[in-house]
């Protein structure tokens, strides 16, 4: 399947046109989704640390979870109204990015494994009961989301 | 020795230079600058909302600082590390931008909110530690904090834009005045 016409047609949008006019709202764009992984980055931590049995320990993995949730949920959505409109504006040479591969294939393991396996260690107390496998889970997460970050920032380098 | 005299020094040491020139070596620092602020900032902010009772409000907040301070002091002096070998990157660049001003002043401020609550506001834990709700001088530390921190990484991100640099005149005379430029033309 050829997908470079639809990222030129995202290219051609009205949001990603009005961005390149801009000198000013690209940069942020850009800074609001910086915060935005900030604040994802941490209710990420300290759940995994949790499972992983290096940050919180006493709690239970399900509390810290659905403590964190609303951060989490709001800062993923911050993540993804900034950076559409940032894609937008320079999808073509998204396109033609390595790294903005390496980000989207991340960021889609990581949201199917958040709430598939993840989920699922982290509501069934495993980190308890197997303490082996909420490591595994804890460091895959990491993992994908170190991959989401590392394409993230090396898309601007391109 | 002025400061200028100082960065422009710093800018022709032969590391600066490699560094500067290196797109590889000064990708890789900035991509670490960045994931150690994830580190840092992500545990930061969580501790902050805490203490504005927003967040984990049935762990007690001696017990999120104690798990977590390893962590964030880790992401700090990473911070630092990389951050300082950004600007002997770029040297008189960094000096004369006026968001790495705003960066600096602000990191001074965050510092003081935070020798200020550990000295005069966290020792008094005990009597509030397990309340779902701390007390206002907990609350206005963490809220402090959490903005602080918010400016600080915009103003970081900003540093990259030379809208204001002392190159691109004519300027504002308070630009240049805020950026300590002196316009050569």
């Amino acid at each position: 399947m050829d997908l470079l016409p639809f990222f030129q047609w995202c290219y051609s949008t009205p949001v990603g046109e009005g961005i390149r006019n801009s000198s000013w709202l690209f940069p942020v764009f850009e800074a609001f989704h910086l915060l935005g992984l900030g604040i994802t980055a941490g209710s990420v931590l300290v759940v995994d640390l949790r499972l992983l049995g290096l940050g919180l320990r006493k709690q239970p993995a399900a509390q810290l979870a659905a403590d964190v949730q609303p951060w989490l949920m709001g800062a993923v959505v911050v993540m993804f109204a900034t950076g559409i409109p940032l894609f937008l504006s320079e999808a073509i040479k998204c396109f033609y990015s390595f790294a903005f591969w390496v980000k989207m294939t991340s960021l889609f393991l990581v949201l199917i494994f958040a709430f598939t396996v993840r989920r699922r260690v982290i509501w069934q107390d495993i980190a308890s009961k197997q303490p082996t496998l909420a490591r595994i889970t804890a460091a895959i997460s990491l993992c994908l989301w170190f991959g989401v970050a590392w394409g993230g920032r090396w898309i601007g380098f391109s | 020795m002025s400061f200028l005299a100082f960065f422009q020094q710093l800018g022709e040491t032969e590391w600066s230079v490699a560094l500067h020139e290196s797109e590889i070596a000064y990708s890789i620092i900035e991509s670490l600058h960045v994931w150690f602020m994830c580190l840092f900032f992500g545990l930061t902010s969580m501790f902050d909302l805490r203490l504005l009772g927003w967040t984990m409000r049935g762990v007690p907040v001696s017990e999120v600082i104690r798990r977590l301070q390893p962590w964030t002091i880790l992401g700090f002096v990473m911070m630092v590390v990389t951050g300082t070998l950004l600007v002997y990157a770029i040297p008189v660049r960094s000096y004369q931008n006026i968001f790495f001003r705003t960066k600096m002043l602000l990191l001074l401020l965050a510092g003081i909110n935070v020798f200020i609550f550990h000295s005069r506001v966290f020792p008094g834990v005990a009597k509030w530690d397990a309340d779902a709700v701390p007390p206002k001088a907990a609350r206005i530390a963490g809220g402090l904090s959490l903005a602080l921190w918010m400016i600080i990484i915009f103003s970081g991100r900003m540093i990259a834009y030379n809208w204001f640099d002392c190159d691109r005149q004519p300027q504002w005379a308070i630009v240049n005045f805020l950026t300590s430029c002196t316009p050569t033309e």
